[in-house]
């Protein structure tokens, strides 16, 4: 199981028209992420991250290539079969956070079951499960504006969690947080990998959090560096 | 649920927009019910008019005069039931501003052609007796404070000098839309005064009121009446009291198209109003709804979630419009007296407002919804940064 790849991009490329001209970002990129892996993904500001993030996640659309992720091609789907994909394979953790500022924790943590199949009654468990792993039960009633960063990025994790994704992808989870918060994030995350064995894909700038991850990669002008073949330039 | 609450918390987000928006919808509809109300007043005159009813008047206009004698041979035409001579007295109580309809009937033959002015049988006597009695409906002596039996003295504008009467009854309106502000007293004391004081206006009628035995043959009576003084030194104009009393609007038309217009242009007004808040609230959360895509949130729960945030919006300013619409209007027509028989908020007026605040919320929320639907996600979620 373990060794089986859970994430297989094949020739992926990605550009965008700017104008009249054209942008390549991604040119040809080519991974395969583990079951049960923590990678980090580094590089220059405007290297294609995100991108590849988000092409990884369903959200962007490649211009050719293909993405399987288990078993499951997610290049040739419509938009909405993306997005009901997205709402039972993919948690997302952002820089900003990105709650619903008029939302409780618990209801930000209970808004994506909205879309997910689960019956309504299981709710309760999910979400206060989630906020368990988390450790923020006793902020369950709180709006995000009354949470510090920290506190509203392990909300935000909760809320990646409570829909059981295969895959959890973070764009830069610790890009806003002071060194403790950042460093709590980054165990919580060590630990959903280690004892949940749950497949995290985070992009960094920050050599300490890629430090966390058992795999780097390393993305510069479009190309991919996989750690295995070579160090980044 | 969730989404409910969303939406719902959403519309107060932002307190002080919020709250002026919902001012300028309330102040919206509140002009736009007040208008329509002016506009269904002045009509209602006309809804209240028999079909079993003609008004006979001079061909050249109102203001020619007719011969007494034509009452006699209206009345010999087939059909005709009752008919008695009238005059628009036009007089002035104490001040201009108190205005009110005043006319010269003869009284039997009037009251008894017009069943909805509702008087008891002792008041009808007294009233027909009494040669310089005068009834007046229930409005317009609640207005000025008059009794049965107090004298009123008027100042002819037509009919110059002053001239005294003696309140005999006080009507009330069978219908709901009955004038009840209406003054009428006997043609013998208007015509036996011109007899002695200005011959020539003696024996002149300024139009006949008639009714027919049958509505449905009223037409064929009115082209009797017209065709037996064809060619006669005064040829007539027979119409049904509906038509007349329209011909009456007809004068103020203009009026009332820009009443109309304006009405409609409040309303797009604060449309405009209204789609900027939707428009600026959905550009701040453009980001949040991108979040929500991301986790699988389609089109339907966006667009549920701005249009009903518009329609709370609306809502509420058009159920605080509407509220305020009745004591605004119980407040205008006691300031307008008794310009309009009736001053009634309709039932219609209500649905045209409801109507007018749907199509707001509506009109307000469709440019946004299409906008935070078709954003793509990637480029919702970098607005954030
Ligand atoms: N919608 C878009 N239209 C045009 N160009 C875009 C668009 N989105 C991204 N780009 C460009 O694609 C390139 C890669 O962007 P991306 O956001 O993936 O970089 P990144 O590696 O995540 O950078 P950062 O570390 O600053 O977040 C950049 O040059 C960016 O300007
Ligand atoms: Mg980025």
């Amino acid at each position: 199981m373990m060794n089986d790849p859970i994430v297989e991009i094949r020739n992926i490329k990605k550009s965008y028209q700017r104008g009249s001209y054209v942008i390549p970002v991604l040119q040809d990129i080519n991974l395969d992420i583990k079951n049960g892996e923590f990678m980090a993904l580094m590089g220059p500001s405007g290297s294609g991250k995100s991108t590849l993030l988000n092409l990884i996640a369903g959200i962007d659309k490649a211009d050719s290539g293909t993405i399987r992720i288990e078993d499951t091609e997610i290049t040739t789907m419509s938009e909405t079969e993306l997005a009901l994909w997205r709402a039972s394979h993919v948690g997302f953790i952002f820089q900003f956070y990105n709650l619903i500022p008029v939302l409780t924790a618990y209801e930000n943590v209970e808004l994506p079951l909205h879309v997910t199949s689960l019956p309504r009654r299981a709710w309760r468990t999910h979400v206060e499960m989630a906020l368990r792993i988390v450790n923020l039960t006793h902020r369950a009633d709180h709006y995000p504006n009354q949470l510090s960063g920290g506190e509203q990025q392990r909300v935000a994790i909760a809320r990646a969690l409570v829909t059981d994704p295969t895959i959890l992808v973070a764009d830069e989870p610790t890009g806003d947080l002071d060194r403790t918060s950042a460093e709590e994030i980054l165990d919580l995350l060590e630990r959903l990998n280690a004892e949940s064995k749950m497949t995290i894909i985070m992009v960094t700038h920050d050599p300490r959090a890629a430090g966390k991850a058992h795999i780097i990669s390393h993305l510069d002008k479009g190309i991919l560096y996989n750690a295995d073949t070579q160090a980044a330039p | 649920m969730l989404i409910l609450k969303l939406l719902l918390r959403n519309a107060f987000r932002h307190k002080l927009r919020s709250f002026l928006t919902i001012l300028g919808i309330t102040i919206a509809i509140l002009a736009f019910g007040l208008l329509r109300t002016v506009l269904t007043a002045w009509y209602s005159g006309i809804d209240a008019s028999s079909a079993s009813r003609l008004v006979t008047r001079n061909a050249i206009s109102l203001a020619h005069p007719m011969p007494l004698s034509y009452k006699e041979k209206i009345r010999m035409i087939d059909g005709v039931k009752a008919v008695t001579p009238g005059w628009w007295f036009g007089g002035i109580y104490k001040d201009r501003k108190n205005f009110f309809p005043n006319f010269a009937y003869e009284p039997a033959t009037f009251l008894e052609m017009c069943p909805e002015f509702l008087l008891t049988p002792v008041e009808k006597m007294a009233f027909i007796k009494d040669r310089k009695g005068c009834v007046v409906g229930r409005k317009t002596a609640a207005r000025f404070g008059w009794k049965v039996g107090d004298t009123v003295t008027l100042d002819g504008t037509i009919f110059t000098g002053k001239w005294d009467f003696t309140i005999r009854g006080i009507y009330k309106g069978r219908d709901k839309n009955t004038d009840e502000t209406q003054f009428f007293f006997q043609y013998d004391y208007l015509n036996e005064k011109m007899k002695k004081t200005v011959k020539p206006r003696a024996d002149q009628v300024g139009f006949f009121f008639i009714s027919v035995k049958d509505p449905d043959k009223a037409t064929d009576v009115a082209i009797a009446v017209d065709k037996l003084f064809k060619n006669s030194y005064a040829e007539t104009l027979t119409e049904s009291e509906k038509l007349f009393a329209l011909h009456f609007i007809s004068m103020m038309e203009a009026i009332i198209v820009a009443i109309q217009i304006v009405s409609y242009i409040i309303i797009i007004i604060i449309m405009a109003v209204m789609a900027n808040t939707m428009a600026m609230t959905t550009r701040e959360r453009i980001g949040e709804y991108a979040v929500m895509k991301t986790m699988g949130f389609g089109g339907r729960h966006i667009a549920t979630i701005i249009f009903g945030e518009s329609f709370v919006i609306s809502a509420l300013g058009c159920i605080l419009g509407i509220a305020l619409t009745f004591p605004a209007a119980s407040i205008f027509s006691r300031t307008v007296g008794s310009t309009f028989p009736e001053f009634i908020i309709q039932p219609k007026t209500i649905y045209l407002d409801i109507a007018a605040a749907l199509i707001i919320a509506f009109i307000s929320a469709l440019f946004p919804t299409w906008q935070a639907i078709n954003i793509r996600i990637a480029d919702g979620l970098r607005r954030i940064q």
